[in-house]
């Protein structure tokens, strides 16, 4: 089973883990990751912008690629648009297969195309001024070793 | 040809999106930019480094010099920065 949310809406991670234990008893790992808003440099906000349709179905498209690459018996992506505080959660991937080392690589590989491919953009709010954030090199290297 | 734009891209140009018929010079991505950075100051300044700027025809990521038709929705950002 594969889901896919964007949505303003907070999640809860642990009814996003019992959906991803509840596989019919073949999972023999659960791997998740939840990127949360860093409060550094006097962060107040941040806002998360997104090209709704394209986010999905870039989205959809990695978590088909992941399960080309590794045996995934349920894989979970939540992704929040919309403001945020410092210590919010932003992303949630989670992803059951029957051994660690799928799940551990399925997870690092989609939150990787996350970062690089899925149309969002984040505007840090600082007293008296917004930025948007600059793209990392090191997330674009980060992809290359999937390719 | 209906055009969105995101984040800085968005903030300079003004606006979110726009339906706009495109002259014949229009044949590619390339050549929408030089048609839309003849059309204000705004568009200017969002292309005026168009190594700064990504596209999507059609909600795929692609490059300037992919080729467009009449229909297409062409949406011009940032480098994406979620996750």
């Amino acid at each position: 089973m594969t889901e896919i949310r964007i949505q303003q809406a907070d999640f809860e991670p642990g009814a996003e883990i019992a959906a991803l234990e509840d596989s019919g008893g073949a999972a023999g790992a659960i791997a998740t990751f939840i990127g949360m808003v860093r409060g550094d440099g006097g962060l107040i906000s941040m806002t998360l912008d997104h090209y709704a349709g394209m986010c999905e179905s870039e989205i959809a498209a990695h978590a088909m690629e992941a399960r080309k690459r590794w045996p995934i018996l349920a894989l979970r992506i939540v992704h929040r648009t919309g403001k945020l505080a410092p210590g919010d959660r932003i992303v949630f991937v989670g992803v059951a297969s029957a051994h660690r080392q799928a799940a551990f690589q399925a997870a690092e590989f989609l939150m990787d195309y996350l970062k690089t491919r899925a149309p969002f953009w984040k505007l840090e709010q600082r007293a008296g001024e917004e930025t948007w954030v600059s793209a990392r090199n090191e997330d674009d290297a980060s992809i290359r070793r999937w390719q | 040809m209906k055009l969105l734009y995101f984040a800085w891209v968005r903030q300079k140009i003004g606006k979110p999106e726009e339906q706009l018929d495109m002259p014949p010079s229009v044949t590619t991505v390339s050549t929408l930019v030089d048609f839309l950075r003849q059309r204000g100051r705004g568009y200017e300044e969002a292309f005026r480094n168009p190594a700064l700027v990504r596209v999507a025809v059609n909600q795929q990521h692609t490059d300037f010099n992919a080729v467009l038709r009449p229909g297409d929705e062409v949406a011009f950002f940032p480098p994406v920065t979620g996750g």
